[in-house]
C-alpha cells in the first residue's frame, strides 16, 4: 500500500500535475459550457411543453407531440453513439470535432431534450390552484409563466439544473474517449491505455470532488431560495 | 339599483354531466347574493363559470351590460373586474404577503409599486395584518391566509367578488375572523356572490340567498323568508341537516 503511495509521488513531476490540472480547467468549461447553452435550448423547450400540454395554459396537441417526440428521440440515442452521429454537424459549427469546445456541442443536444423534460416535470408541480388565481386576477399566459410559474417552481428549478450539471459532468468524462479533453479524456489515455492507475485514480477522485462540490453547492442553494418550509 | 351582472339560460357540462342546467340570475350592483345548496350541486362550478375558468356551453353572461362570455379574448379583462378568492386561498408560496398583493395591480393593471403598495397596506391594516406584510404564506394561519386572499382581490378593485367557500377549510375558531371581514365588505355596499355551508353567515350577510340543486335555482328569497319559511320541501330537508334537536 505504502508502495502504491509512494509511486504516485515518484510519478507527480510538474508536466503530469499541469496536465492534471488543465483536465480540471476543460471538465468545468465542457460541464459548465453545455448546460447553460443547453438550458437556453432546454428551458424554452420546457415551458414550451408545459404550456401546450392538454391541461396546459394553451392546449396545442400538435406542437405538444412534435416536442415531445423530438425529445424522446433524442434521449432515446446512446450518447456515445449521439457524439459519434453529431460529428459531421460539430465539425460544422466549431471546425473540428476533438477537443473540449467541440464536445460541448454533443453534449448540448444531447442536454436540450434532457432540460427540457427536467424543466417540464417542475412546472408541472406548481399548484394549479395559485395558476387559476393568477388567471382570476386577469393575468396573461405571458404574465402566469415569468410572474408566476417560473418563480413557484424556482426551487425545483434549481434542483433539477444541480442534477442536469452533475449528469454532463459524467457525460463530458465519458467523451474523453473520443478525444474530448478534461478528466475523463484523461483517465482514458493514461489510465485505461497506458496502465498508470495512479492518474486513472487521481483524476476520478477529482472528478468525484468536483460532482461532490456541484450537488452541495445546489442542495444548499435550493434550500436558501425554498419559502415554503424551515 | 342598477344591474350590474346577469347570468342567461347558463348551461355547463362535464363530459355527460349536466352541472349547470339553464340558470338565470341577476345581481344588482352593492347586493350581496349567497348561494347555498349540497355538495356537487353546481355552486362552485357556476362561480368559476363567471369569471371564465370553466369554459361554458350555453347562456351568456352580462357584466355591467357587456357581454362577456364568448369573448375569450377579453377574458382576462373580464376577470380584472371580477375578483374570486377560493377555499385553498392560493397565495403564491414563493412571495411574501406584500408581494402576493401587490403582483396583479402591478403586473396586469401596470399601476406603480409605490401607490399600489400604500394601498396594499392600508388594506392589510384594516383585516388586521398589516405586521405581516413581510411574511411568506406558510408562516401564517389558515384564517390569516384567507384574510391575505380577500385584500390579493379587493386591491384589484373588483366591481364583483365571487367567494368560492372561503372558510370550508379553516378551523372553526378562524372562520369567524374571515367572515367578519366578509361582513365588513357587505357593509360597505360591495357586490358579493358568495357560496358558503355556513348558515348562520348566510343569513347575516345576504340580501337574497339561493338554493340551488342540480345546477338549478329550486328556491330564492330574502334570508327571513329564505330560511325561516322554506317553500319547497327539498329546502326544507336541505336547512333540516344544519339543525340538531335532542
Amino acid at each position: 500500500m505504502l508502495d502504491f503511495f509512494k509511486g504516485i509521488f515518484t510519478f507527480w513531476d510538474s508536466k503530469v500535475i499541469i496536465m492534471i490540472l488543465e483536465g480540471i480547467r476543460d471538465t468545468l468549461y465542457m460541464t459548465l459550457g453545455s448546460t447553460i447553452v443547453g438550458y437556453l435550448l432546454g428551458l424554452p423547450l420546457g415551458i414550451v411543453l408545459y404550456v401546450t400540454s392538454a391541461k396546459g395554459l394553451r392546449p396545442n396537441p400538435f406542437i405538444y407531440r412534435t416536442g415531445d417526440f423530438i425529445c424522446n428521440i433524442i434521449r432515446s440515442i446512446p450518447f456515445l453513439i449521439l457524439l459519434i452521429l453529431l460529428i459531421p454537424f460539430t465539425r460544422l459549427i466549431v471546425g473540428k470535432s476533438y477537443g473540449s469546445t467541440a464536445t460541448i456541442v454533443p453534449l448540448v443536444i444531447c442536454a436540450a431534450p434532457y432540460i427540457a423534460r427536467v424543466v417540464e416535470a417542475s412546472l408541472n408541480e406548481v399548484d394549479t390552484g395559485v395558476i387559476e388565481a393568477a388567471k382570476a386576477m386577469g393575468a396573461s399566459n405571458l404574465q402566469i409563466i415569468f410572474k408566476v410559474l417560473l418563480v413557484e417552481a424556482k426551487t425545483s428549478l434549481f434542483t433539477g439544473f444541480t442534477i442536469t450539471t452533475g449528469l454532463l459532468l459524467g457525460y463530458s468524462a465519458m467523451s474523453g474517449t473520443v478525444g474530448g479533453g478534461g478528466l475523463g479524456d484523461i483517465a482514458v489515455r493514461y489510465g485505461y491505455y497506458r496502465w498508470k492507475t495512479d492518474i486513472m485514480i487521481v483524476t476520478v477522485v477529482l472528478l468525484i470532488v468536483i460532482f461532490q462540490i456541484i450537488q452541495n453547492l445546489g442542495t444548499y442553494a435550493s434550500k436558501r431560495i425554498d419559502h415554503r418550509k424551515h | 339599483m342598477e344591474e350590474i351582472l346577469r347570468v342567461e339560460n347558463l348551461s355547463k357540462r362535464f363530459e355527460d354531466i349536466s352541472v349547470i342546467n339553464n340558470l338565470s340570475l341577476s345581481v344588482k350592483k352593492g347586493e350581496v347574493v349567497v348561494i347555498v345548496g349540497p355538495s356537487g350541486c353546481g355552486k362552485s362550478t357556476f362561480l368559476r363559470c363567471l369569471n371564465g375558468l370553466e369554459e361554458i356551453e350555453e347562456g351568456e353572461i352580462f357584466l355591467d351590460g357587456e357581454k362577456v362570455s364568448s369573448n375569450k379574448k377579453n377574458m382576462s379583462k373580464t376577470r380584472e373586474k371580477i375578483g374570486m378568492v377560493f377555499q385553498s386561498y392560493d397565495l403564491f408560496p414563493h412571495k411574501t404577503i406584500l408581494q402576493n398583493i401587490t403582483l396583479a395591480p402591478i403586473t396586469v393593471k401596470k399601476r406603480k409599486k409605490a401607490e399600489v403598495e400604500e394601498e396594499a397596506l392600508k388594506l392589510l391594516d384594516r383585516v388586521g395584518l398589516l405586521s405581516k406584510k413581510d411574511n411568506y404564506p406558510r408562516q401564517l394561519s389558515g384564517g390569516q391566509k384567507q384574510r391575505v386572499a380577500i385584500v390579493r382581490a379587493l386591491i384589484m378593485h373588483p366591481e364583483v367578488l365571487l367567494l368560492d367557500e372561503i372558510t370550508a377549510a379553516l378551523d372553526p375558531e378562524m372562520v369567524r375572523e374571515v367572515l367578519d371581514v366578509v361582513l365588513s365588505l357587505a357593509k360597505e355596499g360591495r357586490t358579493m356572490l358568495i357560496v358558503t355551508h355556513e348558515m348562520a353567515f348566510a343569513k347575516a350577510v345576504a340580501d337574497r340567498v339561493i338554493f340551488l340543486e342540480g345546477g338549478k335555482i329550486v328556491e330564492e328569497g330574502a334570508p327571513n323568508d329564505f330560511f325561516d319559511n322554506p317553500q319547497t320541501d327539498r329546502l326544507k330537508r336541505f336547512l333540516q341537516t344544519f339543525s340538531y334537536e335532542k
